[in-house]
């Protein structure tokens, strides 16, 4: 999982650490699919990218370079839906019922249940080995805040993934965020480290 | 008689919202409404990234790229104005929280069905989503913004959708540049046009059979309606 909205709480730095680990075949789970320099663009460049689940690769031209070609897969998912069924694996569910999509392409395939006279789709839940998240400050414990609208599907990844890294721009001694201000409480957090903005 | 400018459906569009509401604007031609908003009607903006209370376009050299609309074009925040995470966001939406969604449209059917995300192009483009179902099948009242008929003269009001669907029935008011129409039980009842035009001239961009109201409102060539909000 990537979390950001476009550019907004993009973690640049751990994108660029992906691409220099070495690793393929990745299965990326991210709202968008990069339009642009140093976003997820750079991993399509570099064919590390076997499927993508997002609901919105526009202006996205590495990607669509490889849809084209048949090399990448997507799944792609009402944004709303996406940062939903995130949620419900990071909260242990084993989905929600939505009415998003119903009467849509996007009711293809799944199970519809009918509640109180109204259908609704069966979504599943949806993790991930590794988020890779950018916050704007975290203290040594793990606890993180965002930088406005750079919070986006950020909070909730971070509660679905095996190993959760937060890239953030200020690192603080425990006791310096507002206990009723965290957003992303350290439960949630495997590893922070300081990253200017790329 | 000239349709009206985008900027003039903005202002047609944000003239005609209910004072204090929750209102979210589509990306794309809706995104100008903010423009027109006057301070005293008290809108507040819900943006899908996580933010209420969307403020104008900062100035240039002020841009924050961690503050930005759906579209992803930086703006700023109001006083009172509040950040949250995407899942908050959404549950607005769907949770029935936003009073009006105003949307851009491929097409819209005379039931109100909504075709707004895939013009069916099979150049072998990738398909983007987005919030828009999202918010089609949330917010209280769905409102359309469009051009009443495609860059080839092709109606964009028609019987029944032929793009794939955003969602079914939820339209309830459709913004053009030629009419203001709200989508009834039985059909598209125009409430408003373009002055100088007559129902005839308007029923033959439209494919939807119209039905116009005894009080027609008359649209002028600024957006601004005589009687007013008609």
């Amino acid at each position: 999982m990537v979390g950001g909205f476009g550019g907004a709480g993009l973690p640049r730095r751990l994108i660029e650490a992906v691409l220099a680990a070495g690793v393929r075949d990745l299965t990326v789970i991210s709202n968008n699919a990069g339009s642009g320099a140093g976003d997820l663009s750079a991993w399509f460049e570099a064919k590390i990218v076997r499927k993508i689940i997002c609901s919105y690769p526009r202006s996205a031209a590495a990607f669509a370079e490889q849809y084209r070609a048949g090399t990448v897969e997507l799944e792609l998912v009402p944004q709303g839906t996406l940062v939903e069924r995130i949620r419900a694996a990071g909260a242990g569910l084993g989905g929600f019922l939505s009415p998003v999509g119903v009467g849509t392409l996007f009711e293809h395939g799944k199970q519809q249940l009918e509640v109180g006279g109204k259908t609704y789709l069966l979504e599943l839940p949806l993790k991930a080995d590794f988020a890779l998240l950018r916050g704007r400050a975290a203290d040594t414990m793990g606890n993180v805040v965002y930088n406005k609208t750079g919070r986006n599907h950020q909070a909730v990844m971070a509660t679905a993934a095996d190993t959760v890294v937060v890239e953030v721009a200020e690192i603080l001694a425990p006791g310096n965020l507002d206990p009723e201000a965290i957003i992303t409480p350290c439960i949630f957090v495997d590893r922070v480290f300081l990253a200017e903005r790329a | 008689m000239n349709p009206l400018t985008r900027d003039s459906m903005a202002r047609m569009v944000a003239h005609s919202l209910p004072p204090n509401a929750f209102v979210n604007l589509g990306i794309g031609a809706p995104t100008l409404i903010a423009d027109h908003l006057p301070d005293e009607l008290g809108v507040i903006l819900h943006s899908e990234n996580g933010m209420l209370n969307l403020g104008p376009k900062p100035a240039p050299g002020e841009e924050d790229f961690d503050l930005i609309n759906a579209g992803k074009s930086p703006v700023t925040i109001k006083t009172g104005g509040a950040f949250f995470d995407s899942s908050m966001a959404f549950a607005m939406m769907r949770g029935g929280h936003i009073d009006v969604a105003v949307l851009g449209a491929f097409q819209v059917s005379a039931s109100g069905d909504l075709a707004n995300w895939n013009t069916g192009n099979v150049d072998g483009a990738p398909p983007a989503i987005g919030g828009a179902v999202d918010l089609a099948v949330g917010a209280k009242q769905i409102w359309v913004m469009m051009d009443h008929v495609t860059k080839d003269n092709v109606p964009r009001l028609v019987r029944r959708c032929t793009l794939p669907l955003t969602a079914v029935g939820v339209v309830k008011r459709v913004f053009t540049n030629y009419c203001v129409m709200a989508v009834e039980p039985d059909g598209l009842r125009v409430e408003a046009v373009r002055q100088g035009l007559t129902p005839e001239a308007l029923q033959a961009m439209t494919e939807a059979p119209l039905q116009f109201g005894c009080r027609l409102g008359v649209i002028r060539e600024d957006g601004t309606m005589e009687p007013a909000g008609a």
